[in-house]
């Protein structure tokens, strides 16, 4: 989807703006937030590329005018809606409406200190087919614009670039955020020249490196 | 932090928040624990785990390895992964991590243009600048303009290599060892390391008046 989540070489957003001795959370909501988004994924009715998919949802004047945690709340009420873990309605009374619920959280206190240092969302995966790409061949990505989620940034599409490294098998975003299944294929760093990106204005000794699967490339 | 920089510096600016979101958040935690969906301990435990475990020491201490450990270092470098692993790190937000190593002739510089990918148990959570729209629309386009206004002024023949992170792996940034720190220990060298390094927007320096 050309959404505005897709902002790599827009202009006008003025200086970055540097808080100094800048707090992990700046208000409590914030971080009820985050812990919400991580222990709800543990119900496992989503995956990571559902839930990114869920935020480049927001339509682009709410998604630049939220802070980063609004947006996250936003989310997590569209997935468990859609999920049906919990109903508008619901959301709308903060009271539950349905019938006995017997539900055992996945997620205890006692596995917390599991879940950040060992749990994982491993998202590698063995495949079986031979990388259509080597390292150092040109490629160039693919000039396609889907509606849906994709992981190829806009401004790098049409644009011909030098593999630089084979991460290996990887879950396929495109598909995988769409319940089309996890479509695993070989995952490749790419170079794209700042000269091929942004043309004489940039410096020619400069590049990018864009993380990049077999479906958004093709030979150049 | 350098003079130019402070001339950027403000209150962080809090994007408009409308006064019943931190109400609605209420809202929906009594619901899900209402319904069993959630156990409020655990989003206890969370909150703790990322304001005081997580964060960016971690990154410092493999960091300070790789200065003082030439074998370390190699081992980083070619399967971040695994080293990192080796000291205990490696999980949600960071299974997968590549280490690109600054050089007088190379400088790396991290962002995710798409949303906020940042490798959680290096450096914690990504600082709200990271995820803004500023810096993730610029790094990739002008990125010596952004390390401008970090302080980080490159001459022209280092090349700038900018690491978009639109896949599961995460990046981190190997800072260049300051001239100076050789005779320092660990952890004296990881007590320098900052996450602004690390992420590529600064480097490292000794305090001033060197070393102690």
């Amino acid at each position: 989807m050309n959404g505005v989540h897709d902002m790599g070489g827009m202009q006008g957003f003025g200086p970055i703006q540097y808080e100094k001795d800048e707090p992990v959370f700046h208000e409590r909501w914030e971080a009820l937030t985050l812990a919400m988004n991580i222990a709800m994924r543990r119900w496992d009715k989503w995956n990571i590329d559902t839930s990114r998919y869920a935020i480049e949802r927001i339509p682009p004047a709410e998604y630049l005018r939220m802070s980063y945690y609004e947006k996250w709340h936003v989310r997590l009420v569209e997935l468990l809606v859609q999920s049906g873990m919990i109903s508008r309605a619901e959301v709308e009374s903060g009271h539950r409406s349905a019938g006995p619920l017997h539900a055992t959280p996945p997620l205890t206190a006692a596995m917390v200190p599991a879940i950040t240092t060992n749990w994982s969302v491993a998202a590698a995966r063995d495949v079986a087919s031979p990388p259509r790409f080597q390292v150092g061949q040109r490629v160039r990505a693919r000039n396609v614009h889907p509606i849906g989620h994709t992981r190829l940034p806009r401004y790098a599409r049409g644009k011909a670039g030098v593999v630089h490294r084979n991460h290996g098998g990887f879950v396929f975003p495109d598909t995988n955020a769409h319940g089309l299944g996890e479509n695993p294929q070989h995952l490749y760093s790419v170079r794209f020249s700042a000269g091929e990106l942004w043309g004489a204005q940039a410096s020619e000794r400069d590049a990018v490196y864009i993380d990049l699967w077999d479906d958004h490339l093709e030979p150049a | 932090m350098t003079s130019a920089h402070h001339e950027h510096e403000h209150d962080h600016a809090h994007q408009a928040v409308p006064s019943d979101l931190a109400l609605r958040v209420k809202a929906l935690e009594s619901l899900l624990v209402e319904k069993g969906l959630v156990d409020p301990a655990a989003l206890d435990a969370l909150i703790d785990a990322y304001q005081h475990k997580v964060g960016p020491r971690n990154g410092a201490r493999v960091v300070a390895r790789a200065w003082a450990d030439p074998a370390f270092k190699q081992r980083l470098l070619a399967d971040g992964t695994a080293a990192v692993a080796e000291l205990g790190f490696g999980n949600y937000q960071g299974e997968y991590l590549q280490v690109v190593e600054n050089t007088p002739q190379v400088h790396n510089l991290i962002v995710c243009t798409l949303c906020s990918c940042y490798p959680w148990p290096l450096l914690g959570l990504p600082p709200v600048w990271y995820k803004s729209a500023a810096y993730r629309s610029r790094a990739v386009i002008d990125p010596r303009g952004v390390l401008r206004e970090f302080g980080t002024t490159l001459a022209d023949e280092v090349e700038v290599h900018v690491w978009d992170s639109t896949a599961e792996v995460r990046y981190l940034v190997l800072p260049e060892r300051p001239p100076g720190a050789e005779t320092l220990g660990e952890e004296e060298l990881a007590a320098l390391v900052t996450r602004d390094a690390m992420v590529g927007v600064a480097k490292v320096a000794l305090p001033a008046g060197g070393p102690a």
